[in-house]
Parts: structure tokens; sequence; C-alpha cells
């Protein structure tokens, strides 16, 4: 079971701002271990944020977003005590879900 | 008319070299500025609580117990002011060799197993700094307030500093031969005075950190690992008495600066 | 200066990064790249990779793409900020590509109604580039570009 990742949901007005670390190693597959044999490639593919079950972003990745990555975009609406859902799926078909409350 | 499109003209024709110079510094402050939005170490903080709490080892009980200088499972402020003197240890310990001391005391891991695997890498998590990560936090905005009033602190202390100066390893290289001037830079990256009272205070209040170049969250123990692997000396080892002078040193160099860590670095 | 205009005109600007962008299979007509994760996409390498046009053309450089919080220079190329934000209308995706990665595609963000067209990320880079910030805006192509230089290589030991 992957790691949770960290996500902040915040009421700006009428929009909520919604900023996320995401734990997972994000290895591009060019990397090579202490034996020198190359690291497979290991990454998040999709990323897909919902709120009162739409969608309000969605997102393919290559390996080369940073390891343990960072984003941040802002939705019109939302309110406090709602909550956002990430999702995101690896090229292992790993995958994790998480929710903040919009604070 | 002209001449300002002329001097506009001649601006343009300026070595772009001229007018990065400058500006290296202020980019790079830029950078470290966006980096801090947000900073991985708060999921090693998430996992460190985790581990603080949960029932582990052996004995099957959490951490709750442990006393890290304010009492039994006060974690707040607790880092600010390590190293200390504990008698139940008879040793002054930094907050790295408390957790290893609680872990073998109330949850029977052996001292072996309670020290294994301290520096994470890929595919390598490490409960300690997961452990070390969490308690720092909770020592956020609190001054630094290491005591000095056992004489076991003061001979940490004094070890420590002689630490500092003293040259050695294949380069003859000190902490001071990097650290103990004002201005000394190494590539692009400025070296902190930390044989000065502002050097320590800002240095030692950001560790630990997430380290980019290292996609991990890194301990003190760790940064005087690799600062003696720089300087081609012997390895620190883990938890030693070594290790926890110098630890006293640059952290009782600290008093008074608000704690600010976990940060992150590059 | 966010935007290298005078860069852009100096590299024969629209043809080198019209270049790119047939790599990386953003101009293909079908454009799976919206829907899911486009294998051909993201392992496209860059300027070696020449495709015909395909009818969309080079995408027009844009003053309202802009990089937000995005610094010239990263003290260590393993985690690089990028920011960036659209005040093009309509704006249905912005892509993330740089140049000189192994593979130029970083990422996509598809911007549904009501998101604001800006997002904020952090990237690898294996050394100094450009960066292209691409903006899809009601089926049409935008681009503003920054160069950021890298002081340590992230990619790969």
């Amino acid at each position: 079971m992957p790691d949770p990742m960290k996500i902040r949901a915040t009421l700006v007005g009428d929009s909520t701002e919604v900023k996320t670390i995401i734990s997972h190693e994000m290895e591009t597959g060019q990397r090579k271990d202490g034996q020198g044999k190359i690291v497979p490639a290991w990454f998040i593919q999709t990323v897909t944020a919902t709120y009162a079950g739409k969608t309000v972003l969605s997102a393919q990745w290559g390996p080369a977003v940073a390891k343990n990555p960072f984003l941040a975009f802002k939705f019109k609406g939302g309110a406090k005590g709602e909550k956002v859902q990430i999702t995101w799926v690896d090229n292992r078909g790993e995958k994790r879900t998480d929710e903040a409350v919009i604070g | 008319m002209s001449v300002p499109l002329i001097a506009l003209f001649a601006l343009a024709l300026l070595p772009a070299s001229v007018l990065a110079q400058g500006s290296a510094v202020d980019e790079i402050a830029k950078y470290r500025a966006a980096l801090q939005d947000g900073n991985p170490a708060e999921l090693w903080e998430a996992r460190g609580e985790g581990l603080w709490k949960s029932p582990r080892g052996p004995k099957n009980v959490s951490l709750e117990r442990c006393d890290l200088g304010l009492g039994p499972g006060v974690v707040k402020g607790a880092y600010a002011q390590l190293p200390k003197y504990f008698a139940d240890a008879d040793r002054v310990q930094d907050l790295e060799t408390r957790l290893v001391f609680c872990m073998v005391t109330f949850q029977g891991f052996t001292d072996a197993e309670a020290k294994k695997g301290p520096f994470g890498g890929p595919g390598r998590k490490s409960d300690l700094e997961a452990l070390v990560a969490y308690v720092a936090g909770q020592s956020r905005g609190v001054k630094m307030n290491v005591s000095q009033a056992h004489p076991r602190e003061q001979e940490a202390y004094r070890l420590g500093e002689k630490m500092f100066y003293y040259r050695g390893g294949t380069h003859d290289f000190a902490c001071a031969t990097c650290h103990g001037d004002d201005g000394k830079r190494i590539r692009l990256q400025d070296l902190p005075n930390l044989s000065s009272t502002e050097g320590a205070r800002k240095a030692y209040t950001t560790w630990p950190a997430y380290r980019v170049s290292q996609g991990e969250l890194r301990t003190f123990q760790w940064r005087l690992n690799d600062c003696f692997r720089q300087q081609r000396f012997p390895e620190l080892v883990y938890a030693s008495d070594a290790s926890i002078a110098l630890t006293m040193f640059l952290a009782r160099n600290a008093n008074g600066a608000a704690f600010d860590a976990p940060a992150i670095k590059r | 200066m966010d935007t290298t205009r005078r860069e852009w005109l100096k590299s024969g600007g629209g043809v080198t990064l019209f270049t790119l962008l047939a790599a990386a299979g953003w101009l293909k007509p079908d454009h799976a790249l919206a829907q899911a994760w486009s294998k051909s996409a993201f392992e496209a390498k860059t300027v070696d990779e020449v495709e015909k046009a395909l009818g969309i053309g080079a995408p027009a450089q844009s003053k309202d793409i802009t990089f937000v919080s995005t610094p010239d220079i990263a003290e260590n190329g393993a985690v690089v900020p990028i920011g960036i934000a659209s005040a093009i209308p309509k704006t249905e995706a912005i892509a993330i590509l740089i140049e000189k990665n192994p593979s130029t595609l970083t990422a996509n963000f598809d911007i549904p109604a009501g998101t604001d067209p800006a997002i904020s990320t952090r990237v690898k880079m294996a050394q100094t580039s450009n960066v292209y910030a691409l903006v899809k805006a009601d089926g049409k192509y935008y681009v503003a570009s920054k160069e950021i230089k890298v002081t340590l290589g992230g990619c790969g030991g």
C-alpha cells in the first residue's frame, strides 16, 4: 500500500486552493544502482483531482516530474468542510487515493 | 530621442555573463524561496508521528513513554533542548541517540536492530529519519535552549569545540577549514561560518531537512557523517560520543535562535 | 524576461519548437494526450525526430503565458520548481516540455472549466535547457519559453 500524500485544501474567496505533496520515488529509468544496473522506471502516470463528483484537474506525467512531487492548483467553488480527492496511478498499476477537508 | 535608444542598444550588447554575475546569487535565493512552498519533509513527519505513537518491537509498546528531556512522552519543544545529559543512560545524548535508547529500553529492540538503516534511500525507508522529522517538527518556533548545567554537558561541548578545529585526514581538513571563516564558498555554494553565533544559528535551526539532492529527509547525524566523508575522515560512527559532542558544540552555539525545521535544502 | 523572444527568433524559433512538438506527439490529429497516458508522447525524443506538418501549424508565441515563481537557476536539477499561468481564454491544457531532457514531454495538465489555468509543480532537468509552456486553448496552440540553468544534473547518479 503506497504511502499517503499530504493534501491541503483552502478556501480563498470563492475558490479552493489545493496543494499536495505526493510520496513517490519517480524513478526515471536512467539511474544506475550501486552494482551498475539500471533501476527500472517507476513513476506516476496519471493524477486526477475531484470535488463533488466533478474532475477539477487531470494530469498525465512522465518520469521527469520530480521525486515526491509537489502540485498546486485552484478551482472555482468549494466550501469549508467539503472534501477534495486526489488519485494517482503509476506505471506499475499501483494507485493511491487520499482526500482533504477544505478549510 | 536617439540617446536613450543608443543606451538601450549598448545594454543589449553587454555580454550576458556580466549581467548574470550579481544576479546568480539572487536567482539561487529565488530558487530556495520557491522550494519553501511544499516540503516533502511533511511526509516524513507524518510517518514519524505514526511510528512514535504505535506499539512496536518485541515488547509491543509505543515510544510515548520515552523521555526526551521534558518528561515522558513530551515531544513539543524537546528537540530545541537536545543534546542533554540523561541520568538513566548516564550519557549526554542527542535526539537520535535518545530514540535508539528508548527503542532498546522500552520496545525491546537490540541496539543493532534499533540502529539499522539510519539513512534511508530509494526503496529503503529509515524509521529513525521519520521519528527525527516528527520530533524536530514539534520544536518549530521554539528558541534553542541547550543546557550546559551538567559537567558532562560542558565536557561534551569542549570536546565538540576541539573536534571542530582539529585538522586530520588525508587533506588535513578541520571543520573550521570550510566553516571557520566568513566569505568562504565551494563553486556556487556559500559556506556558513559555523564558528560564529549567527552562522551556527542559521545552520543548526534548519536541520533536519529534506535534501533535494538526496531526495530524502536528512538528519543532523547524517549531516555530520557526510561532512566527515567529504573531509576524507574515517566514518563518523552513528550515535557515537564524538558525533554527540560535535552536535552539542553547534547546538549550544545556536542557543537563542528560533528552531525552524524540518527545512528544505539543496 | 520570461518569454525569450530574442532567443526564440535566433534559434529559428517556430521550426525548432514545431519539431519538438511533432516529436512529442502533440501535433497528431487524434491528440490522445488529453484522454490517457500516451506512451509515444512521453517517450518521444527531441529535435532529431522530424515529422511532417500536420495541419495545426507552429504554436503562436504568447505573452499571455507566464512562468510564475520559476527561478532562472536551479541549484539542483533534481527538483526545479515550475509555475505556469495562462491568461488565454478557454485554456484547456497546459503542458511542460523540457528540450534537453531524455524525453521532451514532462507533464500535461487538462484544465476543466472552472479550474484556474495555472499550475505549479516541480520537475527534473538533466541540464541547462529551454523549458516550454505549451497551452491548448479553444483548439489552438500557444507557447512561451524560458531558459533555466541547472548547476547539478538531476537525472541519474
